[in-house]
């Protein structure tokens, strides 16, 4: 069943890359410089490396990710690598312009590349932990998180905040993650 | 796959080493790729995966007092981030709201007797909601223990059909505030996970350690393949019953007194 509906969704995107590249007259040139800047994505909140060379990670992470989803999920196999949990508590950043920076987000790190590479992933749904304040392994110090975020957590005010981060239709945006 | 095959070699020094590396038994190991280039593996041991030699299961002993049943509801509810789900205007429906675990009153109507017992997902070795499911999102652990994988649910409710106890919940409104160990989110189905995450790091369910806090042994956790187990000689020595025995569907949730 799986492998079925993957076999479909590649003949989809073939598709797609066929009419793209129609659309676009079929020019094979590189990007021209200023046109669509390339993306810069936030550095890593902690960390100075991360669980693979860059080159790496920039190629593979989403197999990465799928492989070990399925591990944790469905083979109960815990504690490797790839942890969604783990990228969240690196790379989420607080970001002035982001819920006034009271919440940390992934959004100047996995958004940026992928608003460039027209990626849309729907993991921070659940995965809420990347749009919440002072959730992750060392709790406090994530980010530029306020002392008393923990109180914050209840903070009426602050869950509205990010509704509104949440809702594509509000100001802000949606985290577009 | 590595790791799989490297488990069948058999341990000489050098290859228990590799091994534990590989799999990140050491806390934070650095491995040189070339001069200058060092690599950290962040993980902590890697535990799993889960095998057919362990049978989780539950022993629930309906004589309690029938308090302890709402405490072990509260305490599903904090552990796993359910209960408080509402619409956009900040209302809850209580005829639609996932509910993991909830607490059964019963009455005998010709003597009158009453118990009460919580009821959530029996964890069948047979389960009616892996058999109907059309995307193999409802499945079953190779320990016994019965999931969603929420990542390829599509939400067609069949599996909630299926189910002979009602234990799944569809979520219908949007999610937030999860916790980072249980994603939840609008559109998908979800119930009662024997609180997987703890029992994988070998503690019990958030609703037995709750009970035994309070001095209640109320509901039994443990192997039931193991006959050396708690909850397998509670087993052997009390006269258990499943709910409806008669459809073969082999729960691991035992009950005594009902
Ligand atoms: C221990 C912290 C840590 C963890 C865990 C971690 N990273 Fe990283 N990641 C880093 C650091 C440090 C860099 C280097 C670039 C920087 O400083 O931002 C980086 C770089 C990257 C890059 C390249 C960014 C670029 O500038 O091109 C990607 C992509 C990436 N990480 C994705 C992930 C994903 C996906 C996960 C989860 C599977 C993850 N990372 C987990 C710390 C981490
Ligand atoms: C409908 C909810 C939902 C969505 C959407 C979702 N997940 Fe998950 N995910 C879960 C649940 C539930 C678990 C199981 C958690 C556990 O047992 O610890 C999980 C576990 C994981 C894990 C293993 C745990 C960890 O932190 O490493 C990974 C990796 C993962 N998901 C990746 C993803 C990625 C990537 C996406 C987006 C493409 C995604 N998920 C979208 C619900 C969701
Ligand atoms: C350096 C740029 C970069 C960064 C940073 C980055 N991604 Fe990606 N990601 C990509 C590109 C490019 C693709 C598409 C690859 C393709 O389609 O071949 C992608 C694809 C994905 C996919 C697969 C999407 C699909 O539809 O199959 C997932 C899942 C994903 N990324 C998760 C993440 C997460 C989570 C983060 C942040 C922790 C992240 N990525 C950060 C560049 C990036």
């Amino acid at each position: 069943m799986r492998s079925a509906s993957r076999i479909l969704s590649l003949t989809i995107l073939g598709f797609a890359i066929v009419i793209m590249g129609l659309g676009s007259g079929l020019s094979a040139a590189p990007a021209q410089a200023g046109e669509v800047p390339l993306p810069n994505p936030a550095k890593a909140f902690k960390g100075e490396q991360c669980v693979e060379p860059i080159d790496v990670m920039r190629r593979d992470h989403f197999e990465f990710l799928k492989h070990q989803r399925d591990e944790t999920l469905r083979e109960g196999i815990r504690g490797k690598k790839y942890s969604l949990n783990a990228c969240i508590d690196c790379h989420a950043v607080t970001s002035p312009d982001i819920a006034g920076g009271k919440l940390r987000t992934l959004k100047p790190f996995c958004a940026e590349c992928h608003s460039y590479a027209a990626v849309s992933i729907d993991c921070f749904e659940c995965h809420s932990g990347a749009v919440q304040p002072g959730i992750g392994s060392e709790i406090g110090k994530q980010s530029a998180l306020p002392p008393n975020h923990e109180q914050l957590k209840a903070d009426k005010a602050l869950i509205t905040l990010l509704k509104g981060h949440l809702d594509p239709t509000s100001p802000q945006g949606g985290t577009g993650q | 796959m590595t790791d799989k095959t490297m488990n069948t070699v058999d341990s000489s020094p050098v290859d228990a080493t590799k091994r534990t590396l590989l799999k990140g038994g050491v806390a934070a190991a650095v491995i040189t790729l070339a001069p200058g280039i060092t690599l950290r593996t962040v993980e902590a041991a890697v535990t799993g995966p889960a095998t057919q030699a362990k049978r989780w299961g539950m022993l629930i002993d309906a004589t309690a007092p029938e308090g302890v049943w709402d405490l072990a509801v509260e305490a599903c509810k904090a552990e796993q981030g359910w209960g408080s789900d509402h619409n956009k205007s900040g209302k809850a429906n209580a005829a639609t709201d996932p509910q993991w675990i909830r607490k059964v009153s019963i009455k005998n109507p010709k003597t009158g007797a009453k118990a009460s017992l919580p009821v959530m997902c029996q964890h069948c070795a047979n389960p009616p909601c892996v058999d109907v499911c059309p995307t193999g999102a409802s499945m079953k652990r190779e320990d016994g223990i019965v999931l969603v994988d929420k990542h390829i649910c599509i939400g067609c409710r069949y599996c909630m059909m299926a189910c002979p106890y009602s234990a799944r919940s569809f979520v219908h409104e949007p999610v937030e505030m999860q916790k980072p160990h249980m994603p939840r989110g609008k559109g998908t189905v979800e119930g009662c996970t024997m609180c997987v995450h703890r029992v994988d790091k070998g503690q019990q369910p958030a609703c037995v350690e709750a009970l035994n806090k309070a001095g209640s042994d109320a509901i039994m956790f443990g192997d039931l393949n193991d006959p050396k187990s708690d909850i397998s000689r509670a087993v052997s020595k009390y006269v258990t019953q499943r709910i409806r025995a008669d459809l073969g569907v082999e729960p691991g949730v035992h009950y005594r007194g009902i």
